[in-house]
């Protein structure tokens, strides 16, 4: 893979542990191997300075993005000027980039080839992460709903004397009946049961 | 209605989103026919990336900001207009209270008045330089902003050299009250509530406003894709409507209360809503336990408050030439004139009855007091509209008042 007579310095600014860690991977994978990752803005002009990037990746999420685009600008600082992205007529990559939730600033003069690959593996790197972040967020709420469903099983139970087999069926069936989930019925379930019951919980 | 617009518009979690919020949880888009959403963003990069990517279709912004972008002075600049504006005033300085504590021994009032608190901040600035201490630094929340533009204004005529004698940055606005009591940052200027968090929280004391730097002037736009507006007239006169009712309720003393709750809501501003009242209000806590009662601290709808003028356009240039932003030339000026469109908004608002300008520019500074001005519709009153330092902006005459700040430099 390591095709880069000079690899480019890459810098990655994410609050995100997690997920600047996979932008790391990726861009390692792929040969980049002088690359820093930042998680904190706090000094990051010093940083900055010291390691001179030739592209700094950054999720849009930052709050701090207008302070780093002011920085880039002064060259003072960063001695050559940085500009986002590397060619403003590549419309797709900049709505895909945007789409993603990242940014890439890059130094005056670099070639688009040397560039686009870096910014496709932030891109595919960015959307691999938020559909980790999506699909945990399923099986967290999946969880949620299956205690849920456990305590509302449990209070028909006690108070009708089903067997849990028999509970959860009539969980099922109410929940088929009124087009909505079990988790819904079994919420609603142990709200009622609360206020009918306030000892019971 | 027959048919309902879509129209996504971003906004900063900011006091002078009230109007957008205003426009849409009030049911005055609705009536437009307009299905508006309303997306909260974390920084003005945000929302300009997603304006030139076709995200959002217009966007709360800093007023300078569509100028810059047309003017190419920001990545990803994207043509955009300026058809409405959002509101006068709105901002504050605000200082540490280590600074405070130094500024009211050089004779400093709590009474917000920008000469002598300038006058003692710059005492302040030259016995530092004179112990050979560090300058001060100040916080602005964007280069191409309000905030940037007024406080070099107001340090430069109080004799500190905004680029020498103090240090500016950029801190994002929620930042800011933490900035300031870690002593990161010695002051700040910024738009609510933050000034007033800062002073509630016990972080800092509000040395002046922008009611008083440069009275009834612009702080944010309604931006717009110029190509999205171009070909959707309709849409863009509905929402202009839209907003200036949604101005006109926001207006109303009668409303700054519910006003205050709906922005201290979750989906938008989520801060509480007694940091919102003082700047709707105009009763402002310069510090934790005083306050002060601030004339037209902020404008929602009267003295024209939401017309785009373009005499604002060019001053805004002006000082991105000033503090070398941008070189002067006379096709940066016709940029600069052309991004506020008082056209489209004339078009938009006549059917409503209000009254509306005649003119698309004035004399910044020729009002010393509420005046009367000549206007289609029912009568209209502007003014006072100086600057504090009693000086005239002219935007017939920019060159000579580009070359004056040039050498007063």
């Amino acid at each position: 893979m390591k095709v880069h007579p000079v690899t480019l310095s890459i810098l990655v600014i994410d609050e995100n542990r997690i997920r600047a860690s996979v932008i790391e991977a990726g861009l390692r994978d792929a040969g980049y191997d002088r690359l820093t990752v930042v998680h904190d803005v706090n000094g990051i002009a010093r940083r900055i300075a010291e390691l001179e990037p030739d592209v700094i990746v950054i999720d849009l999420g930052n709050p701090n993005r207008d302070m780093l685009e002011n920085m880039f600008q002064l060259s003072r600082i960063v001695k050559r000027p940085i500009a986002m992205f590397v060619d403003q007529s590549d419309q797709a990559s900049i709505e895909a980039a945007v789409d993603a939730g990242v940014s890439a600033y890059v130094v005056d003069g670099l070639k688009q080839e040397r560039v686009k690959p870096i910014l496709d593996m932030a891109i595919s790197r960015f959307n691999a992460f938020s559909k980790m972040a999506r699909e945990l967020d399923e099986v967290r709420s999946e969880l949620e709903s299956r205690k849920v469903i456990d305590r509302a099983k449990g209070i028909l139970m006690r108070t009708r004397g089903l067997s849990e087999a028999d509970a959860y069926a009539l969980l099922r069936k109410t929940a088929m009946n009124q087009n909505r989930k079990m988790s819904e019925i079994a919420e609603s379930l142990i709200t009622a049961a609360g206020l009918l019951a306030p000892e019971e919980e | 209605m027959a048919e309902a617009y879509r129209i996504t518009a971003g906004f900063m979690p900011l006091l002078d989103s009230a109007l957008l919020v205003a426009a849409n949880e009030k049911g005055f888009a609705q009536a437009e026919g307009i299905d508006l959403q309303l997306v909260r963003e974390t920084s003005w990069a945000n929302i300009r990336d997603r304006l030139a990517v076709g995200h959002f279709q217009v966007a709360h912004l800093l007023a300078p900001m569509p100028i810059a972008c047309n003017l190419g002075l920001t990545p990803l600049a994207t043509p955009t207009i300026a058809p409405m504006a959002l509101g006068l005033g709105g901002n504050a300085v605000t200082v540490s209270n280590t600074l405070w504590d130094a500024m009211s021994a050089e004779g400093a009032k709590p009474d917000l008045d920008p000469s002598q608190s300038g006058r003692a901040l710059q005492a302040v600035v030259a016995t530092r330089a004179a112990q050979s201490k560090p300058p001060l630094r100040f916080a602005v929340v964007h280069p191409h902003s309000g905030h940037n533009y007024e406080l070099r204004y107001w340090l430069a005529a109080c004799g500190i050299d905004p680029a020498r004698d103090v240090e500016i940055v950029i801190v994002p606005p929620p930042l800011m009250p933490d900035a300031l009591a870690a002593g990161t940052i010695d002051g700040l200027c910024v738009g609510e509530p933050w000034n007033t968090a800062c002073a509630l929280l016990g972080h800092g004391h509000i040395a002046t406003v922008k009611a008083a730097i440069w009275r009834s002037s612009p702080e944010k736009v309604l931006g717009a894709s110029a190509h999205w507006a171009e070909e959707n007239p309709e849409a863009l006169a509905g929402l202009l409507r839209a907003i200036c009712r949604a101005a006109v309720w926001c207006g109303s003393s009668d409303h700054h209360r519910e006003l205050a709750e709906i922005l201290a809501g979750p989906a938008y501003l989520g801060w509480p809503a007694e940091w919102l009242m003082p700047a709707l209000s105009g009763q402002l806590h310069v510090n934790a336990q005083a306050s002060f009662s601030v004339e037209h601290f902020f404008i929602p709808f009267a003295k024209a408050a939401t017309f785009p003028w373009k005499s604002h356009a060019l001053w805004f240039y002006s000082q991105m030439v000033r503090w070398d932003q941008v070189a002067h030339t006379p096709g940066n000026v016709a940029i600069a004139r052309e991004t506020y469109r008082p056209d489209l908004y004339r078009a938009a608002l006549k059917p409503l009855g209000i009254a509306l300008p005649v003119a698309n520019a004035k004399v910044e500074g020729a009002l010393h007091t509420a005046t009367p001005v000549g206007s289609a519709g029912p009568s209209l009153t502007l003014g006072p509209d100086g600057f504090f330092d009693g000086s005239l902006f002219d935007p017939d005459e920019i060159d000579s008042y580009i070359a004056r700040q040039q050498r007063d430099r």
